[in-house]
């Protein structure tokens, strides 16, 4: 037998406020709960402290004993020897600062580099109302005006064409307008596209050379072989991100549609894309295509690149987006219905915002991965940075550098790709309304 | 006997019920696949009519009043809702459905606009309403509701009561001329159902055409001026609230209200 406690109790002094252990707070507390609340993770902690060290006590050294004014690795070598000694390791930055220019703008003149300057500070204006929406809104006219000013600084030559590609879409959005109003939305987009596509295709560059000789208004061109290094990778990535998204919404439209022939045109497409390696098609684009086309027809080859990188994504894109689309509720187009919208309202009101917002982090990984997949047109002979380090390692006075190079472009691709993941958080973070 | 779902008197001055008619439904007959889900359904509504359809689950109560606005396509008969007959016709579609109001089982807000962008998309977007004024109507019919204080909140942020008012006001916002309730608080806690259907009675006392998926019978007795009971895809019976509880006819609108009622 147990004697029981009495069950009544009453407490007649108050506890006072004490302070916490010192091991559980502050840094020692800190400590304690993170690296070493085991045995195990103790160990692990050890090990890891370890490995972090060896690696920072090889480069450390590597990075601080760079030398930044040589003129070939040779020299670089043999400034690092006198400096630390015989052995001693270090980054030979030279050949970064030696050729800098080239990494950045490939065969660009150099007199012209204001261009693509200017194209790149039009691009970021540009961008920023889009990314963040507590600009002033005036400043999407910037947007609207960078996909024809940009190109016609990179590329140069007449005034008239970009303007004449711009009435491009005023020509297609006034017949889809027209149309639309009489036979439907449906008919009015597929007849605006054509009226657009036709004008591009076959009358526009016709009525640029008119006005260009009535009116002579140009800049020297650049020819698109000359375009290099990082300029060439942004320009191919802000394009093929630019373009790859508006296709990839309308292609996960397409595949969720009710038409049987445009249904299985979006899931023949996309199927195909995905399942072709995107080198496949950057050689298509660069060695097939000629085949094709009708002699004579001149198709620039960073245009070619860009169209293929662009269905690449959206392929991609589609997808991700159909998993946004297939994340909502039934409900959600049900009440926009109730409501009374039409399907391109509900689409645009209701139903892309919230596809969209889920299917955040997947578009962005897919727009860092098409950022990253530029560097592929290496490989068809384009010189974008890693065309271009290879071109330099190829020089008799950088014969042997690697690192050095490969870990600017690296570091260069790091900044953007990070920046993007870090905006797509942010977005996220404000885009959160429910609990 | 059900409770009664208010406990203030009713105001019955403004329940008239017109000769117009404001839903006509003839021999309509709608299959999923093949399964046959209505079966000859024949109703009129008359304007100022305030229905209450009740029936087992799956007798196909939903699949109605979807039917009404077109969420449902049927396949056989006619129905005509305001002289406009539902066709294939999209612009017929467009134009009944933004005279005809529906709230749903789970509100189905949008979960990405404040309340008051729920209530005005509709209004600025079909029925082309400045912004300034489709505002003012929206906070009229917040206020109705009892809600004006959390125009500016996310549907997230509010109770489930709350947002099926909200869904109320954001159909009301469309000035319809019907509204169409599918089980608008079965997904609701008790004390939440009371502040709905108390803005439901509101909503009758002021003369709107009412078509009302529900099992609150209470509500029933107190505003419906018609019960129909549904099963298996057919109308089994329909009467006035009184006849229809103390009186049924068929066997089974018997046995449904004595497991309904629990007696
Ligand atoms: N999209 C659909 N496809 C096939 N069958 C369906 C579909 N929607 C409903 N049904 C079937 O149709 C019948 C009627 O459904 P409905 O939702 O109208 O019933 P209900 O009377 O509203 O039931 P509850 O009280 O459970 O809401 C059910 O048997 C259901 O399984
Ligand atoms: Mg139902």
């Amino acid at each position: 037998m147990t004697t029981h406690e009495p069950i009544a109790y009453v407490r007649e002094k108050m506890a006072e406020q004490k302070a916490p252990p010192p091991t559980s707070v502050g840094i020692l507390g800190w400590i304690r709960a993170n690296l070493f609340p085991d045995l195990v993770s103790g160990i692990l902690t050890v090990v890891a402290l370890f490995i972090v060290y060896s690696l920072v006590s090889g480069l450390l050294p590597w990075l601080l004993h760079g030398v930044w004014n040589a003129s070939s690795l040779d020299e670089c070598r043999k400034i690092i020897a006198e400096r630390y000694g015989e052995g001693a390791s270090g980054a030979c930055w030279a050949v970064i600062h030696e050729r800098f220019w080239q990494l950045m703008y490939g065969f660009y003149p150099s007199h012209l580099y204001w261009r693509p300057n200017l194209a790149f500070v039009l691009l970021l204006l540009g961008i920023a109302p889009v990314l963040f929406d507590n600009l002033p809104r005036k400043m999407l006219l910037i947007t609207i005006a960078v996909p024809f000013v940009g190109p016609w600084l990179l590329w140069g030559g007449s005034v008239w064409v970009p303007i004449m590609v711009f009435l491009g879409f005023v020509i297609g959005i006034m017949v889809n307008r027209f149309v639309g109003r009489m036979s439907g939305a449906l008919v009015g987009i597929i007849v605006g596209v054509l009226a657009a596509v036709v004008w591009w295709l076959f009358l526009s560059g016709p009525a640029a050379d008119l006005v260009q000789s009535i009116i002579p208004l140009s800049i020297e061109p650049v020819a698109s072989r000359n375009f290099g290094g990082f300029m060439l990778a942004i320009t191919l990535g802000i394009t093929g991100i630019a373009m790859s998204f508006p296709l990839g919404i309308f292609l996960a439209l397409g595949r969720q549609s009710n038409l049987v022939i445009l249904k299985t045109m979006s899931v023949g497409f996309i199927e195909f894309i995905r399942g072709v390696p995107l080198i496949t098609l950057l050689f298509v684009a660069s060695v097939l295509l000629n085949y094709f086309l009708p002699k004579g027809t001149e198709f620039d080859i960073i245009l070619r690149v860009m169209i293929m990188i662009t269905i690449f994504s959206a392929a991609y894109m589609a997808e991700a987006i159909r998993g946004g689309l297939a994340a909502l509720p039934k409900g959600q187009y049900e009440a926009a219905d109730a409501l009374g919208l039409d399907y391109w309202q509900a689409q645009r009101l209701i139903i892309m915002p919230q596809a969209l917002k889920i299917a955040i982090p997947s578009i962005v990984s897919i727009f860092i991965g098409l950022f990253k997949d530029t560097t592929l047109v290496s490989i068809i002979g384009l010189s974008d940075p890693i065309g271009w380090v290879k071109l330099i390692q190829a020089n008799a006075e950088w014969n042997g550098i690697v690192w050095e190079l490969y870990g600017f472009v690296a570091f260069v691709f790091f900044l953007f790709c990070f920046s993007m993941g870090r905006y797509s958080m942010y977005l996220e973070r404000k885009l959160q309304t429910g609990h | 006997m059900a409770e009664p779902a208010t406990a203030r008197e009713i105001d019955r001055s403004q329940m008239t019920i017109s000769d117009e008619v404001a839903i006509e439904i003839t021999g309509m007959n709608k299959w999923y696949g093949a399964f046959h889900v209505l079966r000859d359904i024949n109703l009129t509504v008359y304007r100022g009519e305030r229905i209450v359809i009740c029936g087992p689950s799956g007798s196909g109560k939903s699949t109605l009043i979807r039917c009404i606005n077109r969420l449902e396509e049927h396949q056989e008969g006619k129905i005509i809702v305001d002289g406009t007959e539902l066709s294939s016709d999209l612009k017929n579609i467009d134009k009944i459905r933004s005279e005809v109001g529906m709230c749903f089982q789970h509100f189905n807000l949008f979960p990405h606009l404040t309340i008051m962008e729920n209530c005005t998309l509709a209004p600025i977007w079909v029925r082309k309403t400045p912004r300034k004024e489709a505002e003012e109507v929206a906070m009229h019919y917040l206020e109705k509701v009892k809600i004006p204080d959390q125009a500016n909140k996310y549907p997230g942020q509010l109770s489930g009561g709350q947002q099926q008012r909200v869904a109320i006001a954001r159909s009301l916002c469309m000035k319809p001329r019907i509204m169409l309730f599918d089980e608008p608080t079965s997904a609701l806690d008790p004390e939440m159902i009371k502040e709905v259907l108390d803005t439901m009675i509101e909503l009758a006392e002021e003369g709107m055409t009412m078509l009302c998926v529900t099992h609150e019978m209470g509500f029933a007795q107190a505003v419906a001026n018609r019960v129909i009971f549904m099963d298996q895809g057919q109308i089994v019976e329909q009467n006035e609230p009184k006849e229809f509880f103390n009186n049924p006819q068929s066997d089974r609108t018997k046995l449904f209200l004595s497991q309904i009622l629990g007696h």
